[in-house]
C-alpha cells in the first residue's frame, strides 16, 4: 500500500473539447436556451436603435449644422443694437440679413379667427444655407416683395386658411403668399408652441406693433467668404457683444449646442432602453437558474467521469455566452431595423431630416453589451455548478450546494451592481444621477421581490383553507418548487409601473392646468396694453360681461449694480455664490401697495409706499434672492430705460408661481414708477370658447398691438406637447412591456417542462382537461393581477413623489387608466399562460411520458 | 496479489436536524487487483455511502481510502475527479447516461477527457462488444433500459479502469435483461482484468463474485469468500 501519495496525473482539458461538450449538451436544449436569451433581444434592439440613431444624428448635425442656423454668424439680442456697436456690426460679413421677432395676435380676415403667433419680420437674403420651405415653393422668395406673409402649416390647417387669404397683423393686412413648411432650425414642437408667421421687414413699422414695452428679439444674420475664420472672429467680438447685451452663434456653436441637446435626449432614451434590457436580464437569470437545476444530473455524471468543477462550469458558461451572442446579434439586427422608425417617432423634436444608416459601432456596442449582460446575470446560477457533487449520481436528492454561503455569489451581485451604476453613468454622465437611478431601480425591484415572497407565504397559508381542489392546486402552483412567481412579479410589475407612471403624470399635469383655469380663475391674459389704452380695454372687457381680475402695470428695467459693485464685476467674481445668468436678463417689475394672496413675506418688512425715502424699498422673491445671493438690506441699482434708480431690499417674498396670476421677481412700492414708460397686463375670465373668440376678435380689431394668451389654447398646446413626449416615452417603454411579455412567455414555457410531469400525473389519475385548464388559469390570474396591482401601487407612489417634490402640483390620480391597465395585464397573463400550456393539455399522457422532456 | 483498494477505519457522519447521524463506522477491508467483490446489506445500511467513498465521490469523516496507492482523503474534489477519470469505472442502477449525447459520444467522454487519440474506433469497438454497434448514433431516450445499461457498461470500460464500481446494475431491469447484463458485465470484467465492486441487494448476483462484504448499521459485519 502506498499511503499519502498525490497522483502525478496531468490532464488538461482543451478549450476545443469544452466547446464541443457545450455544443453537444445544448443539442436538445437549443429552443429552450433560445427562450432564455429571447428576453434580452428587445432590450438590445432598443439600445442599438437608439445608439445608431444617436450616431446618425451626430453625423447629420455635423453635416447639416449650417442649414440649422442658416448663416455663418447670428448675433442676437432683445433690444436694439447700441449706437456705438452698430458700425462694428455693419462692417461684418459679405452679406447681411436681419430679422425681428415678437409675439403678436393675428386675425384671419375670412373667418375672424385670432391667434397669438410669433411674427418674424425679415430683411435680406436669409437663409444663406438651407431654405425656408414653402408651398408653393416660390413663396419663400416672393413674400419679400410686397405685403405678403408666410404662415405656419399647422396654423393654416387649424384655421382652414388658404393661400391668398388675408391676414391682419397689427394695422396692416397681408396676403398669405404661401404655407411655411420648414424654416432653418425649426422643430415641429416649437411650431406647435408658437407658430411662425414671416412678413417682410419693410412693413413692420406700419403694423404699429413695435412700441415701447413690446418684447422684440433682434437677429442679425451674416454670410462670410469661405476664408474667414468665423469662430475666431466671433470670439474676438464676444466681449463687446456681451457688453451690448447681445450674444452670438456660429455654425460650430450651433453644432455643439444641438449635439448637446440631442445627447441628453439620447441618454434619456438609452436609459429607458436599458430598463427593458434589465428586465430581460432578470429573465435570463431566472431561466438559467431553472436550466442549471435541470442539468444537475448531467453535471454530476460529468463530475463522476472526471470533469473538474471549473470545467463543468465552463461548459455551461460557453453555452450561455454563445446563446447570448446569438441573441445579441438578433437584437442588434432588429435594432438596426427599428432605428428606421425612430425618426418617425421623434419627428416633432428634430430640426432636420435624419439620415438612417447602419451604424457598425452601435451594432458592436449592442452585441458586446448583450454578451456581457447575459453572462453576468447567468453567472448567479452558473457559479453553483461548481458546487454540484458527483454524489448526485448515487442519490438524486443529494444537495451539496449552499448558494448563500458561496462568496463568489456576492462577488457576482457586486459586479451586477457596478455594471448598472457604470452603465447608467455612461448614459447620464453624472454619478449622483446614476446612483439615484440605480437606487430607484433597486427599490422597485426590491418591493416587487418582497411582494412575491409575501405572496408565496400568504398563498401557502391560504391554501390550507376550505377551498375547492382547483383553487388550492392553482394557488399552490405559485409557491411550489421551480415556480416562476418572483420573476413574473418583477417583470410584469415593473412594466406596469412604468407605463402607469407615465399615464398618471400626464393626466396630473393636464389636470393642473385645467384646474387653474376653472371657476373664476383667470383664463385669458392680455398684455402689451399701453397706458392710454388701459381704460378702453377694461371697458371692452366689461362689455363682454367678463370680470377684470387683475390689471397691473409693468416696467422693464435692468439690474446695474449690487451693493455698489457693477454687474460686470459680479459676473467675474467666482467667489460669490450667485448664478451669473440671473444678472443679464431683463427685469419686468410692477408696483403696488399691497401683497396678493400668492405672496408671503419671509424676511424683512413689506413697504407698500415709497414715501420720502432716498433709497426705494423693494421686495425680491426668495428664489431670485437665492440666485443673486441677496439679503435684506442689500442695495440694488436698476437702469429704468436710461435712468438709474437706487433701491434697497426691504423684504424677501415667497411667491406661489403655480397660482394663476401675475407674479414678479421684484416688486416696487407705489409712488415711484408711475411716470416711467410702462405697459399693462389684464387678467380676465371668459365663460366659454365662443365668448372668448368674439372677445379676442373685438380686441384685435380695436387694439391690434395687444397680445392675448388664451389659456384654453395653452391647455390644448400643452396637451399636444405632453402627448408627443409621452408618445416617445411610450414607444421606448414599449420595449420594456414587450420584454415583460417575452419574459412572461419564456417563463411560462420554461416552467412548462417542470409542469408536464405533474399535469400528466393529474391526467393519468383522471383529471380532466378542463380541470387542468382551470388550475392553470387561476394561477396566472392571481399572478397577473397581483403583479399589475403592485406595479400600479408603485406607479402611484412614484407619481406622488414626482408630484410633490419635482412638479409641486396637487396629487390627483385618474384611476380609469390604472383600472384598464390592471384588467389588460391580468387578462394578457392568463391568455399567455394558457396558450403556452396548450401542448400539455392536448397531447396524450403516454406520449409525454415517453418523450424526452 | 497486489492491493488496489485499501479501506482503513472508515467512518462517515452527517449533520441532520442538529444531530449527528453516523452512516459508516470503523470499516476496514482491502481489495486485491483483479478480484470481484460484492457489498451487500439491507436498505439504509450504508452500502451506497461506502461505494461513494471508495470511488472518491465523497470524502470520509474519519479513516482513509487508498485507491491504487492514492490516499483520496488528502485530495481536493478536482484531484479526485482526475483519479476517477484515470482509474475508476462506474455502472449505475439508473444508467446515468448523458441525455444530450449519443450512445457513441457517451462512451467517448472518458477517453476525450484523457485527451487520447483514435477514441472513436475504440468506443465503436466497445459498443460492438456490448452488442450495440449499430446504435451508436442513438440518444439514450431512443434506447431501452437494457440497451442503456449496456452503453453504460461500455462507457465504464472505455478508460480501461483499474477498478469498476457497479451500484445495483440490474436494479432497474427485468429478470431476463438483468441476466444478460450481468453476463456481459462479468465477461468484460474478466477480459479486461478489472477489479469489480458490486453493491447489490441481490444475493444471487453477489454469489457470482469472489467475495461478499456484508454491511449492517454502518458496520462491516461479515467478509466471506464465495465458491465463484
Amino acid at each position: 500500500m502506498q499511503d499519502n501519495i498525490t497522483p502525478t496525473l496531468r490532464r488538461r482539458v482543451s478549450l476545443s473539447w469544452l466547446l464541443k461538450m457545450a455544443l453537444r449538451d445544448s443539442r436538445k436544449n437549443r429552443s429552450r436556451l433560445f427562450l432564455f436569451v429571447s428576453s434580452i433581444i428587445l432590450g438590445i434592439a432598443a439600445l442599438v436603435a437608439i445608439y445608431s440613431f444617436g450616431y446618425n444624428l451626430r453625423n447629420d448635425i455635423d453635416n447639416q449644422a449650417a442649414t440649422l442656423i442658416g448663416a455663418d454668424l447670428v448675433i442676437s439680442g432683445n433690444r436694439p443694437v447700441e449706437k456705438d456697436l452698430q458700425p462694428v456690426l455693419d462692417s461684418l460679413g459679405t452679406d447681411r440679413s436681419q430679422e425681428r421677432s415678437f409675439a403678436s395676435m393675428v386675425l384671419f380676415s375670412k373667418t375672424g379667427d385670432t391667434r397669438l403667433v410669433q411674427i418674424r419680420a425679415l430683411q435680406g437674403k436669409y437663409p444663406y444655407y438651407g431654405a425656408i420651405e414653402t408651398a408653393p415653393q416660390q413663396a419663400a422668395q416672393s413674400f419679400r416683395t410686397g405685403k405678403y406673409a408666410l404662415v405656419d402649416e399647422s396654423l393654416m390647417l387649424q384655421y382652414k386658411a388658404q393661400v391668398n387669404d388675408s391676414l391682419k397683423i397689427g394695422s396692416v393686412t397681408f396676403a398669405i403668399a404661401g404655407v411655411l413648411k420648414q424654416a432653418p432650425g425649426q422643430t415641429g414642437l416649437a411650431a406647435g408652441v408658437a407658430p411662425v408667421v414671416y412678413i417682410p421687414m419693410q412693413y413692420l413699422e406700419k403694423t404699429g406693433l413695435v412700441d415701447k414695452g413690446s418684447r422684440i428679439n433682434y437677429n442679425l444674420y451674416y454670410k462670410f467668404d469661405k476664408d474667414t475664420n468665423v469662430d475666431k472672429l466671433a470670439d474676438k467680438l464676444g466681449a463687446r457683444l456681451d457688453k451690448g447685451n447681445m450674444h452670438y452663434e456660429t455654425i460650430q456653436t450651433r453644432k455643439e449646442n444641438t449635439g448637446r441637446a440631442f445627447t441628453d435626449l439620447n441618454r434619456f432614451l438609452s436609459l429607458v432602453g436599458f430598463i427593458a434590457l434589465l428586465l430581460g436580464c432578470i429573465g435570463v437569470a431566472s431561466s438559467t437558474q431553472i436550466y442549471v437545476r435541470e442539468k444537475v444530473a448531467s453535471i454530476a455524471i460529468l463530475r463522476c467521469l472526471g470533469v473538474k468543477a471549473f470545467e463543468a462550469f465552463l461548459i455551461y458558461l460557453i453555452q450561455i455566452a454563445g446563446i447570448g451572442l446569438i441573441g445579441s446579434l438578433i437584437g442588434a439586427a432588429l435594432g438596426s431595423a427599428v432605428q428606421y422608425l425612430l425618426p418617425i417617432v421623434l419627428k416633432d423634436f428634430l430640426p432636420f431630416d435624419i439620415t438612417v444608416a447602419i451604424s457598425w459601432l452601435a451594432l458592436g456596442q449592442g452585441v458586446v453589451l448583450g454578451v456581457i449582460i447575459s453572462i453576468l446575470f447567468a453567472l448567479m446560477s452558473l457559479i453553483s455548478i461548481r458546487k454540484i457533487s458527483p454524489l448526485n449520481t448515487l442519490r438524486a436528492a443529494f444537495e451539496d450546494s449552499r448558494p448563500g454561503r458561496d462568496p463568489l455569489r456576492w462577488l457576482v451581485y457586486i459586479l451586477i451592481l457596478v455594471f448598472i451604476v457604470l452603465f447608467s453613468y455612461i448614459q447620464l454622465a453624472d454619478w449622483q444621477a446614476s446612483a439615484a437611478f440605480t437606487i430607484a431601480l433597486l427599490i422597485a425591484f426590491f418591493i416587487l421581490w418582497i411582494t412575491a415572497i409575501l405572496l408565496k407565504r400568504v398563498v401557502k397559508t391560504l391554501v390550507q383553507g376550505p377551498w375547492s381542489y382547483l383553487v388550492r392546486q392553482g394557488f399552490a402552483n405559485l409557491y411550489r418548487p421551480n415556480n416562476q412567481t418572483t420573476i413574473l412579479m418583477v417583470s410584469i410589475g415593473l412594466s406596469t409601473a412604468f407605463i402607469c407612471l407615465l399615464v398618471f403624470m400626464q393626466s396630473m399635469l393636464i389636470n393642473q392646468v385645467k384646474l387653474s383655469t376653472s371657476g373664476n380663475q383667470p383664463n385669458t391674459v392680455l398684455f402689451d396694453i399701453q397706458t392710454n389704452q388701459e381704460k378702453g380695454v377694461a371697458d371692452l372687457t366689461r362689455q363682454f360681461k367678463m370680470p377684470i381680475i387683475q390689471q397691473v402695470p409693468i416696467v422693464t428695467m435692468r439690474l446695474q449694480k449690487i451693493n455698489g459693485k457693477s454687474v460686470e464685476d459680479y459676473k467675474k467674481d467666482t467667489s460669490r455664490n450667485s448664478k451669473r445668468w440671473a444678472f443679464g436678463s431683463e427685469y419686468r417689475v410692477s408696483y403696488r401697495n399691497t401683497l396678493t394672496s400668492s405672496e408671503k413675506i419671509t424676511d424683512g418688512k413689506w413697504i407698500g409706499e415709497a414715501g420720502d425715502a432716498t433709497e426705494i424699498p423693494v421686495s425680491v422673491d426668495d428664489k431670485t434672492a437665492e440666485r443673486l445671493a441677496l439679503k435684506v438690506g442689500d442695495k440694488l441699482v436698476f437702469n429704468v430705460q436710461g435712468t438709474p434708480m437706487t433701491t434697497v431690499v426691504a423684504s424677501l417674498r415667497k411667491v406661489n408661481w403655480n397660482q394663476m396670476g401675475t407674479n414678479f421677481r421684484v416688486l416696487f412700492p407705489t409712488g415711484v414708477l408711475e411716470q416711467a414708460p410702462q405697459f399693462h397686463v389684464l387678467l380676465t375670465h371668459s365663460p366659454s370658447t365662443a365668448v372668448s373668440a368674439k372677445y379676442q376678435q373685438a380686441m384685435v380689431r380695436k387694439y391690434p398691438n395687444i397680445s392675448m394668451v388664451d389659456l384654453g389654447l395653452v391647455l390644448t398646446v400643452l396637451d399636444e406637447i405632453l402627448d408627443k413626449i409621452s408618445y416617445v416615452i411610450r414607444f421606448m417603454s414599449g420595449f420594456s412591456i414587450a420584454t415583460g411579455l417575452i419574459v412572461l412567455i419564456a417563463s411560462v414555457r420554461i416552467s412548462k417542462y417542470q409542469r408536464i410531469k405533474e399535469s400528466v400525473l393529474l391526467r393519468t389519475l383522471g383529471g380532466s382537461r378542463r380541470q387542468i385548464l382551470w388550475i392553470t388559469a387561476l394561477e396566472y390570474l392571481f399572478l397577473g393581477a397581483l403583479s399589475a396591482l403592485t406595479g400600479i401601487l408603485l406607479a402611484l407612489a412614484g407619481s406622488w413623489l414626482l408630484a410633490k417634490y419635482s412638479f409641486s402640483i396637487p396629487y390627483q390620480v385618474n384611476y380609469l387608466p390604472a383600472i384598464i391597465m390592471f384588467v389588460v395585464t391580468a387578462a394578457l397573463t392568463i391568455i399567455i399562460g394558457l396558450l403556452n400550456s396548450r401542448s400539455v393539455l392536448n397531447r396524450p399522457p403516454l406520449e409525454i411520458l415517453r418523450s424526452d422532456i | 496479489m497486489e492491493t488496489v483498494l485499501d479501506i482503513i477505519n472508515l467512518g462517515k457522519t452527517y449533520q441532520s436536524a442538529g444531530k449527528t447521524l453516523t452512516v459508516l463506522n470503523n470499516v476496514n477491508f482491502s481489495i486485491t487487483d483483479g478480484s470481484t467483490n460484492a457489498i451487500v446489506g439491507p436498505s439504509g445500511s450504508g452500502k451506497t455511502t461506502l461505494l461513494g467513498l471508495c470511488a472518491g465521490l465523497d470524502r470520509s469523516t474519519t479513516g482513509s481510502v487508498v485507491l491504487n496507492g492514492v490516499n483520496l482523503n488528502q485530495l481536493s474534489e478536482d484531484k479526485r475527479a482526475q483519479v476517477r477519470n484515470q482509474y475508476v469505472g462506474f455502472v449505475f442502477q439508473s444508467f446515468q447516461l448523458l441525455p444530450t449525447l449519443t450512445a457513441l459520444e457517451n462512451v467517448m467522454v472518458p477517453l476525450e477527457l484523457r485527451g487520447e487519440r483514435n477514441i472513436k474506433t475504440r468506443a465503436l469497438d466497445l459498443l460492438d462488444k456490448v452488442g450495440l454497434a449499430d446504435r451508436g448514433h442513438h440518444f439514450p431516450t431512443q434506447l431501452s433500459g437494457g440497451e442503456q445499461q449496456r452503453v453504460s457498461i461500455a462507457r465504464a470500460f472505455s478508460n480501461q479502469p483499474k477498478i469498476l464500481f457497479a451500484d445495483e446494475p440490474t436494479g432497474n431491469l427485468d429478470a431476463e435483461t438483468s441476466e444478460k447484463i450481468v453476463k456481459l458485465l462479468f465477461e468484460l470484467n474478466q477480459d479486461a482484468g478489472t477489479t469489480l465492486i458490486l453493491v447489490t441487494h441481490d444475493l444471487e448476483l453477489a454469489a457470482k463474485t469472489h467475495r461478499i462484504l456484508r454491511i449492517k448499521g454502518g458496520q462491516l459485519v461479515s467478509d466471506e469468500k464465495t465458491q465463484a
